[in-house]
């Protein structure tokens, strides 16, 4: 399936756009993968005693798959609430610039903020990736709808995959869970990967890998943010470098 | 399994939303508020992009490094190892992700079978 030509009259409903967004997790191994991840959520849960509902409604509110494995290892694990919600906090810090780096594809300059509330709540690490290889194809007045049919779908799956995996968690082996589990960072590297086409990208990802297990040996609780910003300024400066040469 | 456990206790759903939504949506709407006014091809976007990039690449690698429940019980070597191999390979097939993801666990599932 490729998407209409920018210039089709197919794009001329907005509820056209959402099918066409909703269609689309037919075109990316993502959803595969999304999927298997929230399969071991569900499973992850249930081991865990969560009930199901809950399952359903962290994927729904929470929407981002480490938020979430996090939310569950650490609550299953006898942190407190607090402690649960300042680790979750952590890694969630990571939406904020993929929400602002998102929101401006969609924007038009009548674009009102609250039209675009649903898609900031859509935006994790899938949606981010594909928004920005399929929203090139869409036109820029048809953009919002299609993200709010692609969220849509990718959720529904999710919410599917939960309830499956949680069902299965009786009679899923250690190691099938753990193949489940190892799914998540595999797709996730390769899938930032492939979507790193300046050089800034490809250094942020690099060096994001191997300064985390720096940055947590300094035990501060904000691991995940020091290695992150440390690893982004720099990849930021060797673009900088790069264009004050150029 | 009965209705009730399905559902759960209203202590847990309240647990989720303090500890679970709020800490994310506290950031999506700061990105929609403070979004507004940045445009798209400015620099602050390219290095808030770059450390998106990196905090994400952090919680792959403490997902691999420090392993949540049932992938702790796999052996170091092995988890490195299938992002090693997965990597190699991803690259090889000119960055398909489909044929990484699948040697990587391909990997693991091999080297935890040969260790016994």
């Amino acid at each position: 399936m490729a998407l209409p030509p920018l210039d089709s009259p197919q794009w001329q409903s907005p509820w056209r756009a959402f099918a066409w967004g909703l269609r689309s997790i037919t075109q990316t191994i993502l959803t595969l993968v999304l999927f298997a991840t929230y399969l071991g959520i569900g499973a992850l849960a249930h081991d865990s005693h969560f009930s199901l509902l809950w399952a359903l409604c962290s994927t729904l509110f929470v929407w981002a798959g480490p938020a979430q494995i996090i939310l569950i290892t650490t609550l299953g694990s006898g942190a407190t609430v607090i402690q649960s919600a300042i680790a979750v906090t952590v890694s969630a810090i990571r939406l904020f610039p993929m929400v602002v780096s998102v929101l401006p594809l969609m924007r038009t300059p009548t674009t009102k903020r609250r039209e675009l509330f649903f898609a900031a709540h859509l935006t994790a690490v899938t949606l981010w990736v594909e928004c920005h290889r399929f929203l090139p194809q869409v036109p820029r007045e048809r953009r919002i709808a299609f993200v709010n049919g692609l969220g849509f779908g990718l959720v529904s799956v999710c919410l599917t995959a939960n309830t499956v995996g949680y069902f299965l968690a009786a009679n899923l082996t250690k190691t099938l869970g753990a193949a489940i589990l190892l799914l998540t960072p595999l797709s996730f590297l390769f899938s930032t990967a492939r979507n790193s086409r300046e050089v800034a990208d490809v250094v942020a990802l690099a060096l994001g890998v191997l300064l985390y297990p720096l940055a947590a040996k300094m035990n501060s609780g904000l691991d995940i943010l020091v290695s992150g910003l440390v690893a982004g300024t720099i990849a930021y400066s060797v673009h900088w470098w790069r264009e004050v040469r150029a | 399994m009965s209705f009730a456990q399905l559902i759960g206790d209203w202590h847990a759903l309240f647990v989720l939303f303090v500890a679970g939504v709020v800490p994310n949506q506290i950031w999506r709407m700061l990105g929609l508020w403070f979004g507004g006014g940045i445009d798209e091809g400015s620099e602050l976007l390219v290095w808030v992009r770059a450390v998106a990039t990196a905090i994400l690449a952090g919680v792959i690698a403490q997902i691999v490094v420090e392993p949540p429940g049932a992938l702790a019980s796999v052996p170091d070597v092995l988890r490195y190892g299938a992002v090693a191999a997965g990597l190699v390979v991803f690259l090889l097939t000119r960055r398909s992700i489909f044929a990484g993801v699948v040697a990587g666990e391909v990997f693991m599932l091999a080297g935890t079978w040969w260790l016994g």
